[in-house]
């Protein structure tokens, strides 16, 4: 009977082969954006040898490969969180109010780029740069604005900032304690992923060792005092955004994870003590299915090394729990509408992938920061999909599809492939010192750039169905000059008015410590509670750590 | 044979987005013009010292943090201040075109935004430069 059925099979799909073949394909380059070969068709024979308990378990059960929770999307949603900051701390507290009062769950603030650099808005290097792409924040006198009528123990909050992500985490801290909220009623994220901004975001500040010393105190301190806190949200989304494909994205961001893993150890944490806390952030890019195999992968490699490599006990260890953006980079300038449509479709993938949390792009942000109305539109995107297209109702949807299966099982046999390359390497660190991640990227979106100049890759409405004359017709959000005026005098208030003895003493009790072994997460919230500026303690922590260079090529 | 057109890609400013940047960089060189690449995070002096040092024909900027109002002009002028003004400075980034024509106004070559061709660069580059 089965041998009939084989037969019967062969036979048949023998037949389609020769039809497929005598057919004439599209002058179409039938690749996935990140240039991997897809057959096109998939059938039994590329899943044969999958075996369900081993390779995809139950939803909830190891390895995780259908999802991290047993109820996923009908237990809840995944949390709507649309990152958010411009301006002065209360113009970005008015939008928090608009987005939470129109049904946001989360909070997710883009600070701007001296914040992320550890400059305060009065210094030299600030200047033109304060509150432009993000709000800036100064002290802890910034933060209580920030956060101004929101109750910090009913939300979570995610911070998108690295090298001085423990100021930041300090200033929300505090915060919440001068409103009686106790540490471990907090919960959020603080990205502090900063591997990926040596390889990718290019956000640093201190040089790789001491970066990584700051990122254990914080595992450390938070484990004890902060529970409810993910320490780190190891980041594929910028390494994607930098021009990586798919499967660099993957493999460099677990990669980074696991060295992070290693940090925790080697300082002598166990590793279930801390790995809880550990998130992941991902980019949702245009190809749909390439972008569900990569999140099924991770999955199953995250639960697989944890597992195996790190000897993790405590079931949380192994999930890989994730937030995802849409990818920015796929946004075009052109007919900025087609937008929307881009970021529905990448939205989608990242559900039916099972993120945990998702932020999807505005229209206009190839031109400005997003105004309300573009923010409102992407918002009810991620409605649309939760609500009407009924995506929710089983979990992990494509699970054995011939093809996902397939994908899946490559893309995770190709991140093994760059993680031999990497241990070749001497490690992350070293592998980022000798330019790899970086150059690899580099490479890749070049490679992209080619194939969109020579029509292989279509982006519609720039190499393909572009208008002749366009009128750019949406409004754009514009950053007042007199924010930086404004702000600017903030901080030199604050300097001001407080105790300055008290702030000279925290700080060299400070610079003291890092010279020394001391979990600096105690004395980083000392300085913020008697509003130490940022930029005051990042100079302290410099004048011990020094500061970090790359070298420049392309 | 014309002379090679040296070329200084530079990002000012505190953001690290540099796959523009270093795009561009790739497609100047391979169109056969002279690269010199600033690395990130570099001050308006930074830049023009290098510009003028280098000898460059012109300088490109790629900026995407918002600050380009502040950081083109003041390059200008600092090229400007070391009777350099014959370098010329272009650039592209997340610049809204109302501040493109600001920018030209004030003395920028030319801005070009997101989705441009790298070969429209260099066709604008061997045109002017060449």
């Amino acid at each position: 009977m089965k041998e009939e059925k084989d037969r019967q099979y062969s036979k048949a799909k023998e037949k389609f082969l020769e039809t497929f073949e005598g057919c004439s394909a599209q002058d179409i380059d039938f690749t996935t954006v990140s240039a991997e070969p897809v057959e096109p068709l998939y059938t039994p024979d590329d899943a044969e040898d999958l075996d369900y308990t081993r390779d995809l378990g139950f939803p909830g059960q190891y390895p995780f490969t259908r999802g991290v929770y047993p109820t996923m999307y009908r237990g809840r949603f995944w949390t709507m969180r649309q990152f958010s900051g411009f301006g002065t701390p209360r113009d970005t507290n008015e939008r928090y109010h608009f987005l939470l009062d129109h049904g946001q769950t989360g909070l997710s603030v883009a600070f701007d780029m001296p914040t992320i650099m550890g400059y305060d808005s009065d210094h030299l290097r600030s200047l033109g740069e304060v509150g432009k792409c993000g709000v800036a924040i100064d002290s802890l006198r910034d933060m209580e604005i920030l956060f101004d009528g929101i109750d910090l123990s009913k939300i979570t909050t995610s911070m998108t900032i690295n090298a001085p992500a423990s100021i930041l985490l300090a200033f929300y801290l505090c915060t919440g304690d001068k409103k009686g909220i106790g540490f471990d009623e907090m919960g959020g994220t603080i990205q502090n992923d900063i591997l990926k901004e040596y390889i990718a975001q290019k956000s640093w500040i201190f040089p790789p060792e001491p970066s990584m010393r700051i990122i254990t105190d914080i595992l450390a301190f938070c484990s004890d005092h902060v529970p409810k806190w993910n320490t780190i949200s190891i980041s594929g989304y910028h390494i994607r955004e930098a021009g990586s494909t798919a499967v660099q994205e993957l493999a460099f961001t677990l990669a980074d994870g696991f060295a992070y893993v290693e940090a925790g150890i080697a300082a002598g944490l166990d590793v279930d003590s801390f790995a809880p806390r550990l998130s992941h952030f991902f980019n949702a890019h245009l190809d749909f299915f390439e972008e569900i195999a990569k999140y099924r992968a991770a999955r199953r490699i995250w639960a697989k090394r944890m597992k195996h490599k790190y000897g993790a006990k405590d079931p949380r260890s192994l999930l890989l729990r994730f937030h995802t953006q849409t990818a920015g980079c796929t946004l075009t300038a052109q007919q900025p509408e087609n937008n929307i449509v881009r970021t529905a479709f990448q939205a989608l993938s990242a559900v039916l992938g099972g993120t945990q949390s998702l932020h999807t792009n505005s229209m206009d942000e190839t031109l400005a920061l997003p105004s309300e109305k573009a923010v409102r539109i992407a918002l009810r995107t991620q409605q649309l999909i939760a609500e009407e297209t009924g995506v929710i109702n089983t979990i992990d949807p494509l699970a054995g599809s011939y093809f996902i299966e397939a994908k899946t099982r490559e893309m995770e046999e190709k991140a093994e492939d760059y993680f031999r390359r990497i241990d070749e390497l001497g490690g992350v660190v070293k592998a980022i010192e000798k330019g790899f991640f970086q150059k690899e990227i580099g490479r890749a979106a070049y490679e992209y750039q080619k194939a969109v100049e020579k029509r292989r890759k279509t982006i519609v409405g720039v190499n393909k169905f572009q208008l002749e004359k366009e009128e750019i017709e949406i409004p754009l959000l514009k950053i007042d000059e007199q924010v930086e005026i404004d702000q600017r005098n903030a901080v030199r208030n604050v300097r001001e008015e407080r105790d300055n003895d008290k702030v000279s003493r925290e700080l060299e009790r400070l610079k003291v410590a890092a010279a020394g072994n001391d979990n600096l997460m105690p004395l980083i919230l000392e300085c913020a509670r008697c509003y130490c500026t940022e930029g005051e303690i990042i100079g302290v922590l410099k004048e011990i750590f020094g500061e970090y260079e790359e070298p420049p090529f392309f | 044979m014309a002379k090679k057109i040296r070329v200084l890609v530079a990002k000012p400013g505190l953001d690290g987005h540099d796959r523009g940047a270093k795009v561009v960089a790739n497609a100047l060189r391979d169109a056969g013009m002279e690269v010199i690449y600033t690395g990130l995070h570099q001050t308006p002096e930074m830049i023009a010292e290098a510009a003028v040092q280098e000898d460059v024909d012109v300088v490109g900027l790629s900026i995407l943090s918002g600050a380009h109002l502040t950081m083109f002009p003041r390059i200008i002028e600092l090229l400007k201040k070391q009777e350099a003004e014959h370098i010329k400075v272009f650039g592209g980034g997340i610049i809204p075109a109302e501040d493109v024509e600001k920018l030209e106004s004030m003395g920028v070559a030319k801005v070009f935004g997101p989705g441009t061709d790298t070969r429209d660069i260099i066709k604008y580059l061997k045109q002017e430069f060449e």
